[in-house]
């Protein structure tokens, strides 16, 4: 399976702080106002150009900071499904995990793709393929895999408990830190 | 065969994962002591729904305290407050600390609520704060929250670890936020990425345990896993004052039965082997340390004090999980003692609970900070992370005792926040402009002499 889609290239230690201001973690209870703030102190712009599967492309440390997993959230409800970098900050790397974003950790690919590169992910080769090459990403564990596989770590869980058929209650999200 | 001695996460994670030995790297389920979270339970109750289960398993391992916007500043941070209630009310959650009990860490600490050897896992990037008491203490998700509740345990790779030996005794005047600030900002904010940051030296075990604490907070800044102080007779004796009052061992007086309490921690406490694996070392002496700063709008953009003397700054914060105890205040009401906040600047005072704010008041230091111009707020994270209570105007700069110095981390993205110790806070507030404690401290005796010499 490939994901292909447009760079939205950052630099280093970008922080949940800029990807979701912590002003909205208690006011913004619509989670379909998520994608509008998506990145809104770092890049007024990526909201309003994002389309579905472009893919973020970070330096080292991304989504540092704040344990909110609105972070994660609003760059799922963005359209983005796979996020590039040269390293994630731990608590980020899990709540895109538990989401179903899937992180890369490739530097090789960070360093050779420019802003607006179409750039495709080979999801069963472990490979980013941009303008300047292919690049091999190692894949992530099978048991962190199989939470991806399954569109997060919440939908996993209906099935391991036998509840995945009941209906979902109504989706809101808001309050978290 | 050769068996390789065992850090202190390797140890933690063994034991919450019910194994006699594990390493570096492996990956395994953990079950949790205790299960933090604060005004995002109602969150976590919404994505727990959604799991189709009624029950919480184990409402005891469950802790949770309103901090991050109490009093509710407004109509929908009430609602979710009530929320968080019905929850409570509805899973049995005893522990649960009401609007003005605290900031989350500095409760669970003051209760006993987490103990050395113990597993905490929160949905809070500053859970790491519990290796003050030698507990391992990890920030998570709120899916991953809501899947404890569900569950009661959890995959967590045993993380490699890091050793930090502090060695001698801080000049006066440095404190151990310096001490995080230096670190953080020569090996840089992802230098712990993924890891277990242990804590040793006599820099470490000569220090208070208020001081103690601001560590591993600070060291979430620093991308840890979790951070490890090796407990002593200090922190079994701090927790033994909650846990004798909790669990109605014996008399509230009896020696005994505080005596046994204290060695029960003490033999569930963990230690690092001394030949255990370290990914990276590093050593500081303690007596070359100066007053540090971060400067906007990263952690580990950090200058001595003596380089940054003179900005102008509008508001001086002290308080939050970082640096809102009672040592914090004294250091605080030395500086400010008989001296005016400088007009054009504002000085907004949070303690980090309760207990802290009535020591203080008790000590006169609510008074002192008064007296100073002061503003007092409720005890919780006040302005931390831009709730309210303290958010900045454009263009403003406000110097603070917090963790996190981000852009619109106070909830104003073109406002500067400079990270420092609580006397340099002070100082800073008296001054109008970034200043040195030990100058403005100074001052106070030298103005008297000057006006006697006038």
């Amino acid at each position: 399976m490939q994901i292909t889609g447009h760079a939205w290239t950052y630099g280093d230690d970008v922080n949940t702080d800029v990807i979701f201001p912590g002003k909205y973690t208690y006011t913004l209870t619509n989670i379909n106002e998520f994608a509008k703030h998506a990145l809104e102190d770092l890049d007024p712009d990526f909201a309003k150009l994002v389309k579905p599967d472009d893919v973020i492309v970070g330096g080292k440390n991304f989504g540092c900071g704040s344990s909110r997993e609105q972070a994660a959230v609003c760059i799922k409800l963005s359209g983005v499904r796979v996020i590039v970098a040269k390293s994630f900050a731990r608590i980020f790397f899990r709540n895109c995990v538990n989401n179903g974003v899937l992180p890369v950790v490739c530097p090789e690919a960070v360093a050779a793709i420019k802003k607006g590169d179409e750039i495709s992910i080979e999801l069963d080769q472990n490979i980013v393929r941009t303008p300047a090459g292919d690049f091999v990403f190692p894949p992530l564990s099978p048991s962190v895999a199989a939470i991806i596989d399954a569109g997060g770590l919440i939908p996993m869980l209906r099935r391991k408990l036998g509840t995945e058929n009941l209906p979902l209650p109504e989706m809101k999200f808001g309050g978290g830190d | 065969m050769e068996i390789m001695g065992k850090t202190f996460a390797e140890k933690a994670l063994a034991r919450a994962s019910g194994q006699a030995s594990v390493s570096a790297g492996q990956i395994v389920d953990a079950q949790p002591d205790a299960i933090l979270s604060h005004d995002n339970t109602a969150a976590i109750f919404r994505l727990f729904k959604q799991l189709g289960i009624e029950r919480v398993k184990n409402p005891d391992r469950l802790r949770i305290a309103l901090d991050h916007a109490v009093p509710a500043p407004t109509t929908q941070h009430a609602q979710n407050h009530a929320e968080v209630r019905n929850f409570v009310a509805q899973q049995g959650v005893k522990n649960f600390f009401e609007v003005g009990r605290g900031i989350c860490h500095q409760v669970l600490s003051e209760e006993a609520m987490v103990l050395p050897g113990q597993l905490i896992l929160g949905a809070d990037s500053h859970t790491t704060h519990y290796g003050w008491m030698g507990a391992f203490g990890a920030g998570i998700g709120r899916s991953e929250v809501a899947a404890l509740w569900a569950t009661g345990e959890l995959w967590l790779r045993v993380p490699e670890s890091i050793k930090v030996v502090l060695n001698g005794a801080l000049p006066p005047g440095v404190t151990s936020k310096d001490f995080c600030l230096k670190f953080i900002g020569d090996v840089g904010a992802d230098g712990g990425l993924y890891a277990s940051v242990e804590f040793h030296g006599d820099g470490i075990s000569a220090m208070s345990l208020e001081s103690r604490m601001v560590i591993p907070n600070m060291m979430a800044e620093f991308g840890a896993k979790n951070a490890y102080l090796p407990p002593d007779q200090k922190v079994y004796e701090y927790l033994s004052v909650p846990l004798q009052r909790r669990l109605e061992i014996g008399d509230w007086g009896s020696q005994e039965a505080r005596q046994s309490l204290i060695s029960n921690l003490q033999s569930h406490s963990l230690f690092a082997d001394a030949d255990a694996t370290y990914r990276a070392t590093y050593t500081y002496d303690a007596s070359t340390l100066e007053p540090m700063i971060a400067k906007p709008h990263r952690v580990d953009n950090v200058s001595p004090l003596s380089a940054l003397k003179g900005i102008r700054i509008q508001q001086a914060f002290l308080g939050t999980c970082t640096n809102g105890r009672i040592e914090d205040l004294e250091a605080a009401c030395a500086v400010l003692k008989g001296k005016q906040i400088a007009a054009g600047t504002r000085m907004l005072v949070i303690p980090a609970s309760s207990e802290i704010l009535k020591e203080a008041t008790r000590r006169g230091y609510i008074s002192i900070l008064l007296d100073a111009g002061a503003v007092i707020g409720v005890p919780g994270c006040g302005p931390c992370m831009g709730n309210h209570m303290g958010v900045p105007a454009v263009g403003e700069v406000t110097i603070s005792t917090a963790n996190r110095n981000f852009r619109g981390r106070m909830g104003t993205r073109d406002a500067e926040i400079y990270l420092a110790s609580p006397a340099v806070v002070a100082a800073s507030a008296v001054a109008g402009v970034i200043a040195d404690p030990r100058e403005v401290s100074g001052g106070e005796e030298e103005k008297r002499r000057g006006i006697e010499e006038r």
